[in-house]
């Protein structure tokens, strides 16, 4: 099947649904590739690039996209480009199949099977395939280095002889992928860096990133189902807006990433607290699309509001063109390495399949969206039930019952062989026990690396039974003689192959 | 020489022992420790020899000349990977010249004894003859398991344990008849019958021992050979004997319960062999997610990037002689500043210390090499830790599942460092046969392929 990657036409989007690179892996899989000419120019990717990785070079865009089985994009498709979409072809791109509905009807009747990359399932197995994540990463940077541009100070500190440089506070709300992104650039940066999240699952992750987690001394579960953040109590938002209003006179910079699925951004920054900010500050904010996290954020623009920088770019993604394509373009490679289980060039939409499912919102003339809610979530909202309680202990014998008897049976014991035995035999026995126990004594000190050593010296020690040959080789009988001759051999092996490969093995242990 | 002479020595002798295992407490007084072994031996064969031999001087010397240059060759040839079947065909040594020492004693007209000391005389040199033989042939066995000779399966014969006890109680009887028959005259025939079936039961008990739990049955055999020697020492009434024997008795006993803690199973169920045959409920082979295979390339510039890298060595390593490999990269990371250390859990390899002494083959300086004990605290720290070759002893289903034929057992905690790398030929479950959900972890990536020609690669890009 031939896959298609046009030249994007929204206003200002530099990236492309495939680099070269990509291309050249999609072409492994069994698939041909075309390009429009020249649609990866503005995210510097040329098309001899593209050429050279075996992709064709189209240059009309109409032929391109009549000509391709399958059309990879980075946005959904305009009105004039879904036009040139013709039955049986399969999209994939970002869609937003809610906020996007008649789109979805144009689609569906035209028979284009439809997967939208924002749909796919936040599950472990599809994290791969996970476009919104990637990009957010790459959001969650940008949105570090432009308010760093916006900032005029510095946001490591120093102290030179010109005077001392703060360090730059830095707040981030939100501690999703973009918000720890965002921590961990503005953290590399040398700023001081805090977050809040609603989530308290994330505090370890905040602190994983260096970033100090702010806690709002609030009984209540942020977590909704996939993962995302849900909407909260009226007393829990009061909390974290004093929470808001007490940062804002102390930081700098304010990286706002607060989303809730399938509804506007939460209204976190009142112009009161802009006003609290020191001029100079900045505020970022990466809901701007959705309304903004700020009550000033005006989107794709960045307003000046009592002395505070507001950014409200929506295509941060977009400004590092070349990366986002690069981790947009393994997304979609990933996603069709699944779709194209024989690697034959051959696309299998499996319904069956719970990550193809939740991702195709048009299959055909049908609108599939939206799915059955997904099973998994990357953070289960609560523990399917308490663990069990530990099975009461079983009755134990009291602890003195145990010494007791070992010692009153080794006692009778040795009161019973002492009470038979000569001697002579006692005498022995006597050694032998004190000998098990300066070995116990001895043995235990011996590190467990030189335990390999110790086998091999106590080997050769054990051959002390040469002694007992010795002790018989002078017989008069050549049958014993014999016996301890042959005694002697095996033992000598033993003491000569013991001591040598042990004294070769500690040779080796060196610092 | 006089005997009391020849006493002292043994005394000389006894001491240098006890110091010769006392040095082995570390690194750098274990190479003196060895040297007082050596001389504790050379003390007490001297003063044998020159107290206490009187004839065959010439059979004495050429025995101990051939057999002397027989050990230094095998030393010397041997390779580090094959240090446990190197222990364990000394091991059988022992046991047979234990066997060989209690039969020319039975037979040597020089020794009388009657009454009591007659009866505890024969009990002696019985159990010394038995011992003897269990660890002759249970050795043998065991370096044909170790050396890959022997199927290292264990063999499950039906009602084995019943077989044992057979086993057990004809050598009690026989034991009795010997006793009974020795001062008529009559004792060569039960004590013949005896040894063949001690020697049966040696054979028996290996065999049914499955080859993770091999650590175990080395040490034990080093522990038999020990009181083989011990009780040789009581029927010649040597003390030398008897508390050298009882130092290695005691050592191996140790190691053994060392080896068993390291895998939370008794003793005598080690013992009674067949583990891993009977599948516990968790082995059923459940949906657990996806591994993340990885490229060599990959892997080397996660290593390069990390900080603190662990690495974690398993039999597989020995198999795939990867070491000197292992050391060379360790080389590279340390010299771009990486801090690389070894995390060494007691029952990898197939003879306690295993690996340590592969690493130390490979010059890996024993300073970065640490016990599990030492170092599992530390795994959150790690940015990458390497698996190289090892499964169950990094199985975190030892630790969250009650069901699971290895709860219990203690593990390295590898999952709780930044990104896992496991090095495997496939995906085959490890010696206990329990799936790893080690390698479904998220931050988890799969390296496929022989351990040396994997790293091999990594080495070449980094």
């Amino acid at each position: 099947m031939k896959i298609g990657i046009p030249k994007e036409t929204f206003a200002g989007e530099r990236r492309v649904a495939a680099t070269p690179d990509v291309a050249a892996q999609l072409i492994g899989l069994g698939f041909d590739v075309a390009v429009e000419s020249g649609a990866g120019d503005s995210a510097s990717f040329s098309d001899d690039a593209f050429r050279e990785a075996g992709a064709e070079i189209v240059a009309e865009t109409a032929a391109l996209w009549g000509g391709s089985d399958i059309v990879l994009k980075v946005r959904a498709p305009s009105d004039s480009e879904t036009a040139l979409l013709r039955s049986g072809q399969v999209l994939v791109s970002f869609l937003w199949p809610a906020q996007n509905p008649a789109l979805l009807e144009v689609l569906s009747g035209r028979g284009v099977t439809t997967l939208a990359m924002d749909s796919v399932p936040r599950i472990s197995r599809a994290q791969k395939m996970d476009a919104l994540s990637s990009m957010a990463n790459i959001a969650g940077y940008r949105a570090v280095v432009e308010a760093a541009q916006h900032f005029g100070r510095f946001f490591t500190g120093q102290i030179t002889a010109a005077g001392k440089v703060p360090p730059a506070k830095v707040l981030v709300i939100g501690a999703g992928v973009a918000g720890l992104a965002a921590i961990g650039a503005a953290k590399s940066l040398g700023a001081i860096v805090r977050a809040f999240d609603t989530r308290p699952e994330v505090k370890e992750q905040v602190e994983s990133m260096d970033g100090e987690f702010l806690m709002l001394e609030f009984e209540e579960e942020g977590a909704g189902v996939g993962g995302y953040a849900k909407v909260m109590s009226e007393e829990f938002i009061k909390a974290e807006m004093a929470l808001f209003a007490e940062q804002a006179r102390d930081v700098d910079i304010i990286i706002t990433t607060a989303l809730i699925p399938g509804k506007p951004a939460p209204r976190l920054i009142t112009a009161d607290m802009v006003k609290s900010m020191k001029p100079g500050s900045v505020v970022v904010d990466l809901a701007a699309e959705q309304g903004g996290n700020c009550e000033l954020t005006q989107p794709n623009e960045v307003v000046d509001a009592h002395g505070v920088a507001i950014i409200g770019y929506t295509d941060l993604p977009s400004r590092l063109a070349a990366q986002s394509s690069q981790l947009y373009g393994t997304n979609l490679r990933h996603l069709l390495t699944d779709m194209c289980p024989e690697k034959d060039g051959q696309l299998v939409v499996d319904m069956e399949d719970e990550v193809i499912r939740g991702a195709t919102v048009v299959k055909d003339n049908e609108v599939t969206w939206p799915p059955p809610a997904p099973k998994l979530s990357a953070a289960p909202p609560k523990p399917a039930q308490e663990p069990a309680p530990p099975p009461p202990p079983k009755p134990e014998a009291p602890a003195w019952l145990a010494p007791l008897l070992t010692f009153g049976i080794g006692g009778l014991a040795l009161f019973g062989l002492g009470a038979v035995a000569p001697a002579s035999f006692m005498a022995h026995f006597t050694v032998f026990v004190l000998a098990c126990f300066i070995g116990y004594m001895v043995i235990w000190n011996v590190t467990p690396a030189l335990h390999t050593p110790l086998m091999s010296v106590t080997n050769a020690i054990s051959s002390i039974i040469i002694i007992g040959a010795l002790l018989q080789i002078s017989s008069g009988e050549s049958t014993i003689m014999w016996i301890a001759g042959i005694t002697v051999l095996i033992t000598s092996i033993n003491i000569a192959g013991g001591f040598a490969v042990t004294r070769r093995m500690l040779q080796m242990f060196q610092k | 020489m006089s005997q009391g002479i020849v006493t002292v020595s043994y005394i000389g002798a006894t001491i240098l022992f006890i110091l010769a295992l006392g040095g082995l407490s570390h690194p750098e007084t274990a190479r003196r420790g060895n040297l007082y072994g050596i001389v504790g031996m050379s003390i007490a064969l001297l003063a044998t020899m020159l107290g206490v031999v009187t004839e065959n001087y010439g059979l004495l010397l050429g025995a101990l000349v051939v057999g002397g240059a027989t050990g230094f060759m095998l030393a010397r040839r041997v390779q580090m990977t094959q240090m446990p079947e190197l222990v364990a065909i000394l091991h059988s040594l022992v046991g047979l010249a234990a066997v060989l020492v209690g039969f020319a004693n039975f037979m040597d007209p020089n020794v009388h004894f009657t009454g009591v000391e007659l009866v505890i005389h024969d009990i002696e040199t019985y159990i010394g003859v038995l011992i003897g033989a269990v660890t002759f042939s249970g050795s043998v066995i065991a370096f044909g398991k170790l050396s890959g000779k022997i199927s290292g399966k264990p063999l499950m014969l039906p009602a084995r344990h019943w077989l044992n006890l057979v086993l057990v109680i004809a050598m009690i009887w026989f034991g009795r008849e010997f006793v009974a028959g020795s001062p008529i005259g009559e004792g060569m025939m039960p004590l013949i019958i005896m040894t063949a079936i001690a020697l049966v039961l040696g054979i028996h008990m290996v065999m049914a021992i499955g080859g993770a739990d091999m650590p175990v049955v080395v040490s034990m055999l080093n522990s038999y050979s020990g009181w083989a020697a011990s009780a040789t020492g009581f029927m010649l009434s040597n003390d030398l004997l008897i508390v050298t024997g009882a130092l290695v008795g005691s050592s191996g006993a140790i190691l053994s319960y060392i080896m068993c803690r390291a895998m939370n199973r008794k003793f005598l169920a080690v013992i009674a062999g067949g583990f891993g045959t009977s599948g516990g409920s968790s082995a059923s082979s459940e949906d657990q997610g996806e591994v993340v295979p990885v490229e060599a390339a990959e892997v080397a510039s996660m290593l390069a990037d990390a900080k603190e890298v662990m690495i974690v060595p398993g039999y597989g390593m020995a198999v795939a002689q990867a070491q000197h490999i292992v050391y060379e990269i360790t080389r590279v990371l340390r010299d771009k500043g990486v801090n690389v250390r070894f995390g060494i859990h007691p029952v990898a390899g197939r003879m306690p210390g295993h690996m340590n002494v592969l690493l130390a083959e490979a010059h890996v300086p024993y300073d970065i090499v640490f016990e599990m004990d030492e170092i599992n605290d530390d795994f959150p720290d790690v940015d990458v830790s390497v698996i190289i070759g090892a499964n169950d002893i990094v199985n975190p289903s030892a630790q969250t599942d009650p069901d699971s034929p290895i709860a219990g057992m203690p593990v390295l905690e590898v999952w709780k460092g930044g990104t896992t790398v496991v090095l495997k030929r496939s995906m085959a479950t490890g010696y206990a046969g329990v799936q790893n959900p080690l390698f479904f972890k998220d931050n988890t990536r799969m390296l496929f392929g022989d351990a040396r020609e994997s790293l091999d690669a990594v080495l070449k890009s980094l």
